[in-house]
């Protein structure tokens, strides 16, 4: 009764290829932009934008990359949390002036990037190291690459702890975002405005999520796909297996780059490599693409939402409403998301895209049955 | 013999053993692996889970003490019992069985015919479940895990004492082995030669080759794939529980246990997913290339504590030019 | 006797023209085992030649040695009058070399239309980046292509189901949808390994019709493994036999049915 078709069909190609092609869903996705973007930053709050919006929106981006890397392309990895440090080291480095040294004389310094080029560096060098890492994809499948990009995580997490010149020879390890503005406004730093910080991360949000929707529907996305579902026969009927895996790695290892370096300088402020890029966060942003729902932009949405809400909620309920202490809610997260995750591929490999598209087939009959 | 050339043999002799160890937690995978085509993540969860039981059934403590307290408010702990170590470790075997046939019922029943990723994402969450059932069950704090403590000793001691003394009148240097490492390796190729023969020649052990073959021909032939794949995994369980043990005993047991399970990986990169031999040849090799490497190249050069991501690189060179690794079965790609 | 450059006219008016692709001693081993064994024939411009044989004979290696995907450890290659450089099977596509498989390589993940324009791959050329923008020059690229692969879909009467995922598809759907993929290349030669397999009479007689109409229409050269005796003699102009390796038969199908090799061999006691 709602939800609704009749009437509106698609005269042109163009007009087939819409993300939305549904008038509904159209207006629908506009509503929730306007919403975003005008409504939110009016309304929006420190315990709101820390908790739920910042990690939700740049868990999003690091989702929408393995999701193309995984999800489109077929090629499993597990050197998540490596390549968001990279991110958020390339992009410390660029906020504070990159120093070129040689034979230990320091050569000369870069000037200091603004907050927005830092962390567009941060996913420009993510890409680079994504496409080295990635070659290995060209002879190893499956399992194998898995374990394989697994050697990229423990390497890079070693490399950012070992390697002073990474966090500029600090005594803790850790790097630390210096204050940054953009045209006056505070982005980084402890005295920003929520609103601030949180239409800085919507805005890389929206573009990502265009990025990654214009490519993965056109011939980039189907060299994936067809990569993913045999790539035997892609190879055979003319998709360069090199290029495509390499260009999954590099678009994919971008996206989550800049997920690392927003993640550092605008969302944490301070990092240290080993508790917060570590296999945990690889396997968190996997969890968040397999609830969410593999080859699905919008499931990357999801299962980002999912997750960075799961412990805010069950915190909620298990501390301040049943009183208990905070490990066993810890404990219960644990079984909680383990036992989702087997159930999601048991019961909707698809996740929940897949059960967002069935809902919606529902309610075009609605209120019939069938 | 020259002192630098002895020790840096005992130092790879001591990476060895420390292979070993390895070795037997990449055996778990390989046995599940063989038989189902899975490849089981959780198998390091598996080890801590069982080294977590065993010492909760031999200090006797309440299982799920710290929820029932939280719910309820009461404040129980223990039984106040003591359970001998070989009871302790039987009860073990049974409730590891039980996982086994629990794992196979409400999960992997389910998800036969599906794509090898998808059953691997299974086992990250089975991982990630498992943990925190454990961790709900006995507490998340290190615990000490001695075998046979409260009646003695029952690990035969000593070994390392005869092997120093030995090869000190032989050779010139006495070499030290850690007595427990001995004893592993010791268990290690017992436990090994054990499944070979097992997998050669029995009934189940060859219905088990079947199944790893070919499902579908396996049910043809009357084989129940069900009954297999709850053997394989007790038997995985079995193996987690020896490697829990021997790993507990080294450094207790807590939750960075379940991360062998990514030490055991490059273990199986090198010796290919299935093979058991190969999986002590990689677990070895590994083990002994890591410290070598940390010895003479890491610790002065890049800093120390490269043996983290030295066996992944050391597997992924070798894979590159060997995808399936030492003993693996070659893969053949057909159109 | 026919020059390699030579045309000709056949009995119902179509052209054969020069010879496009040719095999010469061709000799493909696996470890021990030689799957084909010095063979030599060709295949002129605008014909359909038929590959058949028993099973086991070296026939889809051999269209696999076509593809690029097998390298012989003896003989060459000759495309459109040179010799074939050692390439990968993804450049011998973009050379215009298209094919079909005996157990159907259709990419599940995706829909019939998705796998029609994974067809047109070696033709879309626009960069990464002006695919992030996707308005301008990716968008009108995809359109035109979109627009080659809906007339192939119109041609092979599927435009019903271009939407559903190809995982869905009865097998006989299934192989209509991979030739359509096959055709969205536009190639120069079409290999089709065994694309009358598991269909009935019907089907055959539709998969003829279109074989045929691809041929006559788009003046595609056709090579095609077929194990139907019928389709074969109706359907080819010329026959290549294959028995264990080895070539024992190159003709007209008339001048195969007589051979009395292939008879032994092949086809059992011919009548009349």
């Amino acid at each position: 009764m709602f939800y609704r078709e009749a009437g509106d069909f698609s005269t042109t190609y163009a007009q087939d290829n819409q993300t939305f092609p549904i008038k509904f869903d159209r207006y629908r996705y506009y509503v929730v932009l306007f919403i975003a973007i005008f409504v939110i930053p009016f309304i929006i709050n420190d315990y709101w934008a820390n908790s739920f919006l910042l990690p939700f929106l740049i868990y999003a981006i690091a989702a929408i990359g393995l999701n193309i890397l995984v999800g489109y392309c077929g090629q499993v990895s597990l050197g998540t949390g490596g390549f968001m440090a990279v991110g958020a080291y390339a992009c410390y480095k660029f906020m504070t002036g990159v120093d070129i040294w040689w034979g230990g004389e320091l050569l000369f310094r870069l000037p200091q990037f603004n907050i927005f080029f830092s962390v567009i560096m941060g996913g420009v060098m993510t890409a680079l190291v994504g496409v080295l890492f990635g070659l290995p994809s060209l002879r190893i499948k499956g399992f194998y690459l898995a374990v394989a990009t697994l050697a990229a995580q423990f390497f890079l997490v070693w490399l950012f702890n070992r390697v002073s010149w990474f966090y500029n020879y600090s005594a803790s390890g850790q790097i630390n975002a210096p204050e940054r503005d953009l045209a006056g406004i505070l982005i980084t730093g402890p005295q920003t405005e929520p609103w601030a910080t949180y239409l800085f991360c919507l805005f890389f949000t929206i573009v990502c999520a265009v990025i990654a929707r214009n490519m993965t529907r056109g011939a980039s996305g189907r060299k994936w796909m067809a990569i993913r579902d045999m790539d035997i026969a892609a190879e055979i009927i003319g998709v360069n297996p090199l290029r495509a895996k390499l260009t999954a790695f590099a678009v994919s290892s971008f996206f989550i780059g800049i997920s690392g370096a927003l993640f550092f300088s605008v969302y944490l402020g301070a990092v240290e490599v080993g508790e917060a890029f570590g296999i945990q966060k690889s396997f968190l942003v996997l969890f968040m693409i397999i609830i969410g729902g593999l080859g699905s932009i919008f499931g990357s949405f999801a299962g980002a939402a999912f997750l960075v809400l799961l412990p805010v909620v069950l915190k909620i309920v298990g501390v301040d409403m049943l009183g208990w202490p905070t490990d066993i809610v810890a404990h219960f997260q644990l079984v909680i998301v383990g036992g989702l995750i087997v159930m999601f591929l048991i019961l909707e490999p698809h996740g929940l895209a897949q059960l967002w598209r069935v809902a919606k087939e529902k309610l075009r009959l609605w209120p019939f049955p069938h | 013999m020259n002192e630098q050339l002895a020790f840096t043999i005992e130092v790879f002799l001591n990476g060895l053993m420390a292979g070993v160890l390895y070795a037997l937690v990449a055996l778990g995978f390989v046995l599940i692996y063989k038989a189902s085509g899975i490849f089981n993540y959780a198998q390091g969860v598996m080890a801590l889970f069982a080294a977590m039981t065993l010492v909760g059934i031999q200090n006797g403590q309440v299982p799920f003490a710290h929820l029932i307290n939280a719910i309820f408010g009461t404040d129980v702990h223990k039984f106040g019992w003591h359970v001998h170590s070989f009871a302790a470790i039987l009860l073990t075997v049974i409730v590891m069985i039980a996982l086994a046939w629990m794992v196979q019922q409400f999960v992997f029943k389910h998800l036969v015919g599906q794509e090898p990723i998808i059953l691997f994402m299974a086992t990250i969450g089975l991982a990630y479940f498992l943990e925190g059932v454990a961790d709900l069950m006995w507490g998340s704090e290190l615990k000490a895990l001695n075998v046979c403590a409260s009646e003695g000793n029952c690990l035969p001691q000593g070994m390392n004492v005869w092997l120093e003394g030995t090869t000190y009148e032989a050779l010139g240097y006495g070499f030290f082995i850690d007595n427990l490492d001995i004893v592993a390796s010791i268990v290690a190729a017992v436990l090994v030669a054990g499944l070979v023969i097992f997998a050669q020649y029995t009934k189940q052990g060859r219905a088990m080759r079947a199944v790893a073959d070919d499902h579908q021909a396996a049910l043809s032939v009357g084989v129940s794939l069900n009954f297999i794949w709850v053997l394989v995994w007790s038997l995985a369980g079995f193996v987690a529980l020896v490697a829990g043990i021997m790993w507990g005993a080294k450094s207790g047991v807590q939750f960075s246990l379940s991360l062998i399970a990514l030490k055991a990986l490059p273990v199986l990169m090198l010796g290919g997913f299935t093979s058991i031999p190969g999986a002590i040849i990689g677990g070895v090799f590994i083990g002994g290339g890591g410290k070598t490497f940390e010895f003479p190249v890491g610790a002065p050069f890049l800093g120390g504590a490269t043996e983290n991501w030295f066996a992944y690189m050391l597997a992924l060179v070798f894979l590159v030019f060997r995808p399936q690794g030492l003993f693996g079965e070659k893969i053949i790609e057909r159109v | 006797m026919l020059d390699q450059t030579d045309s000709y006219q056949t009995a119902d008016g179509r052209t054969i023209g020069p010879v496009v692709m040719e095999m010469k001693n061709i000799t493909l081993r696996f470890g021990g085992v030689e799957a084909i064994k010095d063979i030599s024939f060709d295949i002129r411009e605008g014909e359909i030649r038929a590959i058949i044989g028993p099973n086991g004979a070296g026939k889809s290696s051999m269209l696999n040695v076509i593809s690029g995907f097998y390298v012989p450890q003896e003989g060459e290659v000759w495309y459109k009058g040179s010799r074939r450089p050692a390439m990968k099977p993804f450049q011998v596509a973009r050379q215009g070399i298209a094919r079909t498989f005996q157990n159907i390589a259709l990419f599940e993940g995706m829909t019939v239309l998705d796998n029609v324009m994974t067809g047109r791959l070696t033709h879309m050329e626009t960069g990464l980046f002006a695919q992030s923008l996707w308005k301008g020059k990716a968008e009108a690229e995809e359109i035109a292509n979109r627009e080659v692969a809906e007339k192939i879909i119109d041609f092979l009467e599927i435009q019903a189901i271009r939407k559903t995922p190809v995982a869905r598809l009865p097998y006989g759907l299934k192989k209509r949808v991979e030739l359509a993929r096959a055709l969205a290349a536009e190639p120069t030669i079409l290999l089709l390994d065994e694309p009358m397999a598991g269909m009935n009479v019907e089907e055959k007689e539709d998969m003829s019709r279109f074989i045929l109409d691809v041929n006559d229409e788009f003046g595609t050269t056709i090579a095609l493994i077929e194990h139907d005796m019928g389709v074969v003699m109706d359907l080819s102009d010329r026959v290549v036999v294959m028995d264990y390796g080895k070539k024992i038969g190159d003709g007209t199908p008339d001048e195969v049915r007589n051979n009395q090799e292939v008879i032994d061999a092949y086809l059992g006691v011919a009548h009349d």
